[in-house]
């Protein structure tokens, strides 16, 4: 050991030492410091704590996704027209030139070949669109698998569903934008599903366009709407969701030392400013590199919308694939009452089942909490495993909502893999029920067989891949005990308890006040978890410990760490001193 | 001087004789045979059409009649308004072309549609086959090449044939075809094709006579002019590059959003991985402290 020498005085000198001159940025801080008081306000955020684990990162790529495409956006601005004046354009696309349109689309052919960049930059910005909704939904997948939307984050979780539905809409008017054949056919589309709503659909359409489609306002309003309030929508919400994450403190993963009361990680100055600030530029170089090398709506091929035209693969962007594919399936029923069409074909697939689906979406974590009754804080996540009930509903969820989705690419599918359309939208009539209800028994089941995977390491030890040899001559793998750690985090999860009515009469015969719905409640409660395999209790581990003792001293002859290369000259460590698989 | 005197006085000598003139004759037809062999313009030496129909009959009965009956009058099945081949009478030497020039004739299988494929005839015997066909019933003649150029047109026409083409290609073609060209899906497995690659003389037939599913653009219905424009504003489209990088095939919305997920989405993750998987405290640096 040897002593530390920096803090002890060099010399023997009377004068007291004097603090060296601050330098210059330390300078420009302080002055900053006093006028502004930062520093103080700051100091508990800048030491802000934060688990590491990459599935925590991926809400930030749609945090750093957004900023790319207010970046993009704001140099989009800049040239575009959002106008439906008819021109004729006479710009560098020479496919083009000559032909009558508006200024809508006419601008963006100008930003796509004159403006330096500009064709970069609307790539950038619709594949950044594309990334920043899909990232929301891979970290909504993350969020719900893990139960961290449980108390006390359930608003955070609507907060994140009403990000969803605003990102969907922010979009479409966005895609919408450009008057390009396919944006218009989207939006004919669109005025098709506000013609559908019964009594009020055509007034619905004419306020929105101001007439009759198309009329000449739509590309105005789709414009302000995009550029103005949903931006402004958004970004309040997300100052929201962050605020309430740092409210809340991050969640972690049960792991010793991490309990439901701390967080473990590294602080935000300067270990998660770095990454979060290096993620973002890779988040804008991958949006950097997609722009420049893949195309993404090549406008000046669909040529100006005309009501007249449409083209074969017609389909909207990826995240409005769903109710398009549910719109493809859905049989065209229709009825007359009255004398009015109700059109069931558009209204179920599009005006009821995805806003039922975002209000389920927004329900599941109050779902859950009224059917456990849990009312405590929760920092702590689950393995989706120890949640098989839930895990699986999710899974449900997201089968029911590949296929919807693939049927909305129907007849791309039919092309590319020499299908028949017809057999591709029968087949998907039928899966969208029979899939979700499959895949949560397949997921429950296989959820339910980890956990008892998991008790099976606990109470019986890993696999050491030892096959030993009994003097019978029969054969038998070597079990060894999982270390402590590992013990801990498998162990560290709460026993599910099944909620249980208490009687539905009192002595006097009286039915109990909402003694119904409880009964439904612990109807579902029992459903959720019945099937659940608990972690062992104490005593049953030390009794499978005991056990374990006593089969090792049996074989204590045999007890040495052999690798099964200790003869033949493949050994690369002494067998003396060599660990069995380390780390467990 | 003398030697040549003397060999042409010994011919002269049997100039009388018995065989002198069929030698004479002989050498007549050879120059003349020859001369013409190397003068002659090419067609001379192709049949007549009556020749060229009657060796398309022979090609047609060995490989077509199967389907389509000995005389072209097609083959119905026992199921009422099913055939195994349609009939051929009046599709004219067009629609012989395309179908056979493009190979989808003969079917290799029944199927819901023929797809396109290696020829399997060469071009003589195509025009055999299209002139046997075209024999049975007047029908629309092989376009010519002036039909589906714009090469004699001068350069603003070519452009204003373009940009008129791509109008009418994306009013009446792409509902199909779709906007790039890359083809779309037909009900019941079958297929609007891909015109990538496919020559202007069969797409100008292919308009012309309607094969499979395809409706026909009839000249009241497109004229030829406007034929000519879309095949020009098709090869246009081929020879501008992919101003905005890879095409991702063309296929509109579905193709981006899988590049989007699977090269996007994907790649960020995986980014988000690597990130997390490196912390400040680096093993390597803390066995190089203890060391």
């Amino acid at each position: 050991m040897s002593l530390d020498t920096s803090k002890v005085a060099s010399t023997n000198g009377s004068t007291a030492a004097t603090a060296s001159k601050p330098s210059k940025v330390g300078g420009v801080a302080t002055w900053a410091d006093d006028r502004l008081g930062l520093a103080t306000a700051m100091r508990k955020n800048l030491r802000k704590v934060f688990p590491d684990h990459w599935s925590f990162m991926l809400g930030e790529i749609a945090l750093w996704s957004f900023v790319v495409l207010l970046l993009s956006g704001v140099f989009l601005t800049l040239w575009f027209n959002p106008s439906m004046g008819e021109i004729h354009y006479e710009g560098s696309y020479d496919q083009l030139r000559g032909i009558a349109m508006s200024e809508a689309m006419a601008s963006t052919l100008n930003i796509s070949f004159d403006v330096r960049g500009g064709l970069l930059m609307r790539q950038m910005h619709h594949w950044a669109a594309m990334l920043f909704i899909a990232s929301m939904m891979v970290h909504l997948l993350r969020v719900a698998f893990t139960g961290a939307f449980r108390k006390p984050r359930e608003l955070n979780w609507v907060i994140g569903c009403l990000l969803l539905l605003l990102g969907t809409l922010e979009g479409f008017t966005g895609y919408s934008l450009p008057d390009d054949l396919l944006s218009g056919t989207g939006v004919r589309a669109a005025d098709g599903f506000l013609k559908a709503t019964p009594v009020v659909g055509s007034y619905m359409s004419f306020f929105l366009f101001g007439g009759e489609f198309p009329g000449d306002a739509i590309i105005p309003r789709l414009y302000i709407i995009h550029v103005l309030l949903i931006p402004g929508l958004l970004l309040g919400l997300i100052a929201a969701h962050m605020l309430l994450l740092v409210y809340h403190k991050h969640t972690q993963w049960p792991g010793p030392g991490r309990t439901n009361d701390n967080v473990v990680g590294f602080p935000m100055l300067p270990v998660y400013a770095a990454k979060a600030g290096g993620f973002f530029f890779i988040v804008f170089g991958v949006t950097a590199l997609m722009g420049g090398l893949m195309t993404i709506n090549p406008v000046w091929k669909f040529g100006p919308y005309d009501p007249t035209k449409v083209t074969a693969g017609s389909q909207p962007d990826w995240y409005m694939g769903w109710p398009d594919g549910l719109l493809r399936i859905m049989p065209g029923w229709e009825s007359v009452i009255f004398g009015y069409t109700i059109s069931w074909n558009v209204m179920i697939p599009i005006l009821i089942v995805p806003p039922l689906m975002l209000v389920i979406l927004m329900l599941l974590p109050f779902l859950e909490g009224w059917i456990t009754g849990d009312k405590r804080d929760h920092h702590l996540l689950q393995r989706p495993r120890n949640a098989p009930t839930r895990t699986a509903v999710m899974v449900s969820l997201m089968t029911f909502y590949g296929l919807a989705w693939a049927a909305g690419g129907n007849d791309i599918i039919a092309i590319r893999l020499d299908l028949s359309i017809n057999q591709i939208t029968y087949f998907m009539r039928v899966a969208v029920f029979l899939g979700p209800l499959i895949a949560f028994i397949v997921t429950r089941r296989w959820c339910i067989s980890l956990q008892r995977l998991d008790n099976e390491k606990l109470l019986h030890g890993y696999e050491t891949g030892i096959i030993m040899r009994s003097p019978d001559g029969g054969y038998a793998e070597r079990h060894l005990p999982i270390s402590d750690t590992a013990a801990y985090t498998l162990t560290a999860r709460d026993r599910d308890q099944i909620h249980t009515v208490e009687g539905d009469t009192d002595s006097n015969g009286v039915v109990a006040p909402g003694s119904r719905i409880q009964a439904l409640r612990a109807k579902l409660s029992d459903g959720m978890f019945r099937h659940n395999v608990q972690k062992p209790t104490a005593a049953e581990i030390e009794e499978a410990h005991h056990h374990a003792a006593h089969e090792h001293e049996l074989e204590a002859g045999l007890d040495h760490p052999a690798d099964g290369h200790q003869f033949d000259g493949h050994s690369d460590h002494t067998v003396e001193e060599a660990p069995l698989r380390g780390g467990h | 001087m003398r030697l040549l005197n003397r060999s042409a006085g010994r011919i002269s000598r049997h100039r009388r004789g018995p065989l002198a003139g069929l030698v004479v004759l002989l050498l007549g037809l050879l120059m003349t045979g020859g001369l013409y062999t190397a003068f002659s313009p090419a067609q001379a030496e192709s049949t007549s059409d009556e020749e060229l129909i009657a060796e398309g009959r022979e090609l047609f009965l060995v490989g077509c009649s199967f389907c389509h009956g000995q005389n072209g009058e097609g083959i119905s099945t026992a199921r009422d308004g099913y055939q195994i081949g349609p009939s051929l009478v009046g599709v004219g030497a067009a629609a012989v072309d395309f179908q056979v020039g493009t190979g989808r004739m003969p079917m290799a299988n029944p199927g819901q549609q023929a797809p396109r494929k290696k020829p399997v005839y060469n071009e003589d015997e195509i025009a055999a086959l299209a002139a046997y066909v075209a024999s049975l019933a007047p029908g629309p003649a092989i376009p010519s090449e002036s039909d589906y150029s714009i090469d004699g047109l001068s350069e603003e026409e070519r452009e204003e044939a373009i940009s008129r083409g791509g109008q009418i290609f994306l009013t009446n073609c792409t509902a199909c075809h779709n906007f790039n060209g890359a083809g779309g899906a037909m009900p019941r497995g079958g297929y609007a094709p891909t015109l990538h690659g496919v020559e202007p003389k069969h797409i100008y037939q292919a308009m012309l006579t309607g094969p499979q599913t395809m409706p026909t653009f009839s000249n009241g219905n497109l004229s030829p002019e406007e034929k000519r424009d879309v095949i020009a504003y098709l090869g246009s489209l081929e020879e501008t590059p992919e101003y905005g990088g890879f095409g991702l095939g063309g296929l509109g919305p579905v193709s981006e959003g899988l590049f989007g997920w699977v090269l996007g989405i994907g790649g960020l993750v995986g980014f988000a991985v690597w990130i997390a998987a490196h912390t400040t405290r680096s093993s390597k640096i803390k066995e190089g402290a203890e060391a």
